[in-house]
């Protein structure tokens, strides 16, 4: 659906699109108790228990009083609908203040304080500097002359460096009356979620001479919730308004995500739904023929002679209700009640806290945590993840010369200090690539310091590099862009920026020297996306060797390369460019196909190697958890060479005589398949032997084995410990974290960047650091840590201790429930099968509500081992994992214990008042209390 | 090194004061207040059980247990019970073919028995009665009964729950109404000794809470046993239901089929061999369910009437804790093992299994 909006048009687009209205409330004042009511009911569990409840407004049938099911029914009830009342009151404060905050709107020609919420399509919106943009808005204005503004997006993507928006080159140099009085009209597609893409066309219309159509890009738009910096003024033009937003349509409510104690605490209702089913049956049938065989003697109870249909009907129903209690009405409720503190555990935990940046961790969703200790899987992004994402410029080389391979760091080594002194050209051309060939804006500080703000740090690790070496990146001024070398200004300016994307693995300016007017293309990118570029009569071997090199030492290499470009052949290229840019379909492919045409025939100059440490406590966590059992997939965009060494250098592989390391590639299906049955067979012979196996494999290779080999990747998968896939896109790493969920395994995803978002949403439990490349993980994480060491403890302390916690308080919650239900099944017996009910309203109630709810909370703060015994011997989690814990036998185990203890209590009370002489009051108090005894008795037991 | 520090420290440093909220006082905030419970620091102690500690808490246990099973065994032992069947035998021999129509009918029920006393019995002499198969827990008749209309004069009209026996086929409410009062028992025993009577004392029979805030004193009896179907006892409608402590104790239902209800007190001392003369009238119907009948005669100890299981409950959980501590005493010399010793755990034992 494509959009055409007029711009500054009162009339036309009024209705069209939707106001600027935010809406993110679920209820409104009217539909809240019916809607509410309808998804409450939508759960199994509380349907049958309002069927419960009733069952028992028929006198005739119930056992007690219906108040002890519709009391605590209805209290469960109204918490979970405040609960969400609550939070939908917040939503629409929330959506208020954005709704109602006051913002400048050209109206009919004047410009006008308007609130948020009546902003239209079309219309022209004012900011100041440090405002908060209220709708998507394509950028027609700007205070600065080059047309540039600044926004932070943090809130839309996390990422905290400014970025350059520019206004469309059709409305550059405007002034700011004419502004008042644009027309025009863009044409865009209809509201997505992608936050990264935006192509649009502008056609001004005629008064405003510019008849052509201009295209518009992501660049040329300010997005909803982003805030305007460093900049004193701009304007836009509202294209998305009120949830059609990017922002609004990022938003929604992701799906819960379901634990397997859960899954299992489901299974096992259902297990004992069957049972209190057949108890029903046979009781009910008994019942029934008891009373016709038996009960007509008893002329006391006085059956009449005729009764109703459902005469058959009645015991049975009596006896559902008395069994009715063998599920316990309140468990999803403690349930939630205590997954939510260990949420608040994780929350509070003092030794989680990053050191650096003094955050907490986090835990967004507060219902998974006994999920963590039946982890089987990680996968794990490196980049940021088990590195610490701070990029060091460490060694290069210059054709064909190493730097810094004595000293371990280029920006000491004499050579090239040297060689920069004395002007070697290749140097400094290679320090000019460094320090324009990228998309860094320097920001001069109030002291005068020049900072770099960087969307990637390895540019930032060059750029500062190469200031180091005397090639100081002075000024970006739109086109203009200003180097300081050796005390004189060198002045370039950019014509066109060829972007990086994942595909390409590359990007290049096109540059003009403003003092000798020659036109430069630099271009800097992975090797694999260079070399193959070089012009036909350079040696690249020796550069291939440097690549290598460096990547065994762990290092992230970037290839560095040149040319020249005449003069007409940029006019010509540029005029494709110009025309790529602006279509509407595949923008991105046909770009890419065009900047193909230019970087060929490159000069290589040299390879620059980045240094990214791994974080602290890497290896030693990997080794901790590897040893509880847990299975470790690193999942990387680097090369392969990289992601091998740092897989080496944190105990990920085991180096040679110890591991093994095969590696599946192949560039057509032939090859991968023989390569993947290869490393197949070596695995299943190796799975007997002790030996650390691990496969690899490149992002390539994977595709086509997902697509063609899912079988045999799978069994692999299953095989495999270990395993690397570098090279690996966002969806892989998503496909990769399904396949092993098919396998039934539990999947944890660990990642940084938002190239990691979907796995991490992906997967069972998706936990984000909270690093350097934004927030965006963390956000959509169910958990975020400061650094990967704290995995440890979040999975071997709080995992283990939530698993137990809810494992015993689940199964405690049916224990009791039994208990209580065994007896009053027994106590049927010798009351003639007639569904007496042995103990009243008041004690069931205190029972369930008072005496056994409370104590058992002890639980939530119990701690089987301490941390410390846990912490030394991480193969305590086998137990967790296995779900020992929590599984049909144990479960049975404690349904065995709750007959058992009511078959004590039963028989003690029975005969405790010597057997003729008991009194049902007597009895029922006695064996009350015996189960009040026996549960306490229980908790104290188990807990430690 | 040098190098990384300064490129770090000059971008961290204006970056700080650049961006218009410093992060430097939301950290402190952000910092969660520290106690012990959110740290799950709580103090906490948890006792080892080493074979010694086990072997000890069961030989105390054990050593508890015994005398005091012992002792209850023995005042049970003390208890006289004299128990007396007689639902077959008070039925002349002639009708003894239709019990039901024999009970049913007008004719006289009066029926002697002889008691020997096989032990001397101190005062007082309680006497029960005690039904055989007989449902007073049956979900139909436990809950026939409405306990305000019992408590409150004013209440008297209130007969919910009381069907069938609720009102008369005129629509007066019934009081006391229900179906347990209307199946009151009514049999009665006179006791003579040596052609001497001897009187049974039955106030107080009931319990003093019932009495005095379960069943009203101004609320007297009525309507009662006027329908067609005549259930059990007639009452004096004279005298209010608090007074009236044969109907306080049947209407307190018995947990089981098989119960014993007090019938009334003998205030003095029965030596052995007295022969005990009762005149019993039969009037209770409980031959169309073929229930039984017994008069019961019974001391009491200090540990109430005649019980053995408490005894043996507390003598069998204390052998069994003495056998317990015996055997793992055994098992601990026999075959000791360090305690904590780590080559006992699962991954030790069978390596890479789990």
């Amino acid at each position: 659906m494509k959009r055409y909006i007029y711009i500054n048009d009162d009339e036309t687009s009024q209705d069209l699109y939707c106001a600027n209205r935010l809406s993110n409330r679920k209820y409104t004042l009217m539909n809240f108790l019916p809607k509410n009511l309808w998804e409450q009911f939508s759960r199994f569990m509380n349907q049958y228990f309002l069927l419960i409840a009733c069952l028992q407004l028929w006198s005739l049938i119930t056992p007690v009083n219906p108040a002890s099911t519709w009391g605590p029914l209805i209290f469960i009830f109204a918490v979970s609908a405040t609960k969400e009342a609550w939070d939908d009151y917040n939503r629409y404060l929330s959506d208020k203040k954005a709704n109602e905050k006051e913002v400048w709107v050209v109206k009919q020609g004047i410009k006008k304080l308007i609130q948020s919420q009546d902003i239209r399509v079309g219309n022209i919106v004012w900011l100041r500097e440090n405002d908060e943009v209220p709708c998507d808005l394509v950028l027609i204005g700007t205070s600065d002359p080059q047309g540039v503004c600044y926004v932070e997006t943090a809130a839309l993507d996390g990422e905290t460096d400014l970025k350059t928006r520019l206004i469309p080159a059709a409305c550059m140099g405007m002034d700011f009356e004419l502004l008042h009085k644009i027309k025009g009209v863009i044409e865009c597609p209809g509201p997505d979620k992608d936050i990264r893409r935006f192509d649009g066309n502008l056609r001004l219309l005629p008064p405003f001479i510019d008849n052509d159509v201009c295209p518009l890009t992501i660049k040329n738009t300010i997005l909803q919730s982003c805030y305007l910096r460093n900049t004193e003024w701009a304007c836009g033009v509202a294209v998305y308004t009120g949830n059609e937003t990017k922002l609004g349509m990022t938003r929604g409510i992701p799906e819960p995500k379901l634990t397997a104690v859960d899954a299992m605490i489901d299974k096992l209702t259902g297990a004992i739904f069957v049972f209190q089913i057949v108890v029903v049956i046979v009781l009910g049938t008994a019942g029934n023929v008891w009373k016709d065989t038996e009960a007509r003697k008893q002329w006391y109870v006085l059956y009449p002679q005729e009764f109703p249909w459902y005469e058959l009907l009645v015991i049975p129903l009596r006896f559902e209700l008395l069994c009715s209690i063998m599920i316990p009405i309140s468990i999803k409720v403690s349930l939630d009640l205590v997954k939510s503190l260990y949420a608040k555990f994780i929350d509070w935990d003092y030794e989680m806290i990053d050191p650096e940046t003094d955050t907490p961790s986090h835990a967004t969703n507060t219902a998974i945590s006994e999920d963590l200790a039946q982890v089987e899987y990680i996968l794990t992004d490196k980049t940021g993840t088990l590195t610490e994402n701070r990029m060091i410029f460490r060694r290069c080389c210059i054709g064909g010369i190493f730097y810094g391979n004595e000293t371990g760091d280029a920006l000491k080594d004499v050579g090239l200090l040297n060689a920069i002194t004395s002007g070697s050209p290749d140097v400094i051309r290679f320090l000019t690539v460094m320090a324009v060939c990228n998309t860094v804006i320097p920001a001069k500080s109030k002291a005068g310091a020049i900072l770099y703000k960087a969307q990637s740090q390895d540019e930032e690790a060059l750029v500062h590099a190469a200031a180091q070496l005397h090639m100081v990146l002075v000024n970006k001024n739109a086109s203009i862009l200003e180097i300081k070398f050796n005390g004189s200004v060198l002045q370039y300016e950019i014509l066109e920026t060829l972007e990086f994307t994942s595909d390409r693995k590359r990007m290049s300016v096109v540059v003009k020297d403003c003092h000798s007017g020659n036109i430069s293309l630099l271009s800097k990118g992975a090797d694999e996306a260079i070399l193959p570029y070089a012009h036909a009569g350079q040696q690249t071997r020796t550069f291939v060797e440097a690549v290598e090199q460096y990547s065994q030492l762990g290092l992230r290499t970037l290839c560095l390369a040149w040319r020249e470009v005449e003069e007409d052949e940029y006019q010509e290229w540029s005029l494709m460019f110009k025309e790529a840019s602006s279509t509407l379909i595949d923008r991105e492919w046909r770009i890419a196909e065009v900047c193909q045409r230019l970087e060929h025939d490159l000069k290589v100059l040299g390879v620059t190697a980045i240094e990214d440490r791994l974080q602290d406590g890497v290896p030693e966590t990997i080794e901790t958890l590897r040893k509880a059992g847990i299975n470790f997939w690193m999942l990387t965009g680097d090369k392969q060479n990289t992601a091998i060494q740092i897989a080496l250098s944190c105990n990920f592989i085991s180096p040679e005589p110890k591991g093994q390391l095969l590696s599946i590639d192949g560039k057509t299906e032939d090859e991968v398949c023989r390569s993947l049955e290869r490393v197949l067979l070596t695995m299943r012979i190796t799975t007997s032997e002790p030996k650390d196996v691990a496969f690899v494999v490149d992002g390539w290779a994977l595709e086509i084995a997902l697509k063609h080999y899912r079988k045999a990747f799978t069994e692999l998968a299953i095989l495999s410990r270990t395993a690397i896939c570098c090279r690996v896109t966002p969806s892989q790493k998503a496909q990769l974290v399904e396949l092993l969920k098919s396998c039934d395994y539990r999947t944890l995803a660990i990642g940084d960047g938002g190239n990691d978002v979907r796995m991490i949403q992906k997967a069972d439990i998706g936990v984000g650091i909270s690093g350097r490349e934004g927030l965006q993980a963390a956000r959509a994480a169910d958990y975020s840590i400061g650094k990967f060491r704290f995995l440890k403890r979040l999975i071997l302390v709080h995992g283990r201790y939530s698993y137990n916690r809810t494992a015993f308080l689940s199964q405690y919650s049916f224990y009791k429930s039994l208990l209580i239900c065994f007896i009053q099944i027994f106590f049927s017996f010798i009351s003639g099968l007639s569904g007496t009910s042995l103990f009243n309203s008041v004690s069931l109630m205190a029972y369930n509500v008072f005496y056994t709810s409370i104590p058992v909370l002890v639980s939530t703060i119990d701690k089987d081992l301490s941390e410390g015994t846990v912490m030394q011997h991480p193969q305590i989690l086998f137990y967790c994992q296995a779900g020992r814990l929590l599984n049909p036998s144990t479960f049975a185990g404690w349904f065995g214990r709750s007959l058992f203890h009511a078959i004590v209590a039963f028989v003690i009370s029975i005969h405790v008042y010597a057997y003729e002489k008991s009194e049902m009051e007597e009895v029922s108090m006695v064996a009350l209390s015996g189960c009040i005894w026996l549960q306490a008795f229980v908790v104290a037991l188990e807990t430690k | 090194m040098m190098n990384s520090n300064a490129a770090s420290s000059s971008t961290a440093n204006p970056d700080a004061a650049g961006s218009p909220d410093p992060p430097a006082p939301r950290r402190s905030s952000k910092r969660p207040k520290y106690s012990k419970f959110t740290q799950q620091e709580l103090p906490a102690c948890k006792p080892i059980l080493t074979p010694k500690w086990v072997i000890l808490t069961f030989l105390v246990v054990g050593i508890a247990f015994v005398p005091i099973g012992i002792t209850s065994l023995l005042a049970s032992r003390d208890v006289v019970e004299i128990v007396d069947r007689y639902e077959t035998d008070c039925i002349p021999v002639a009708n003894r073919t239709d019990k039901v129509a024999f009970i049913q009918s007008n004719a006289s029920k009066t029926c002697t028995r002889q008691i020997t006393v096989t032990k001397h019995m101190k005062r007082p002499v309680y006497v029960y009665y005690q039904l055989d198969n007989f449902y007073q827990n049956h979900r139909r008749y436990v809950k026939s009964r409405n306990d305000e209309q019992l408590k409150k004069r004013s209440k008297t009209s209130e007969t919910s729950q009381c069907e069938p026996e609720d009102t008369t086929p005129d629509g007066k409410p019934i009081v006391p109404c229900g179906l347990i009062a209307w199946s009151l028992f009514n049999d009665t025993y006179t006791f003579s000794r040596n052609k001497r009577q001897l009187t049974v004392n039955k106030n107080g029979i009931a319990w003093k809470s019932d009495r005095d805030h379960k069943f009203g004193k101004e609320v007297f009896p009525s309507n009662f046993q006027n329908g067609t179907l005549i259930g059990g006892a007639h009452l004096d409608e004279s005298i209010p239901l608090s007074k009236q402590e044969d109907l306080i104790v049947w209407m307190r239902t018995a947990a089981l089929p098989t119960f014993r209800k007090l019938y009334g007190k003998i205030e003095v001392d029965l030596e052995e061999n007295d022969i005990i003369d009762v005149i019993l009238e039969n009037n209770y119907n409980t031959y169309s369910f073929s229930g039984k009948k017994k008069l019961v005669l019974s001391t009491t100890s200090w540990l109430g009437g005649k019980n053995d299981f408490l005894g043996i409950a507390y003598l069998t959980v204390g052998g069994l804790c003495f056998f317990l501590a015996l055997s793992f005493t055994i098992v601990y010399l026999v075959k000791p093992r360090r305690l904590g010793d780590p080559s006992y755990l699962s991954w030790n034992r069978n390596p890479g299994g789990h």
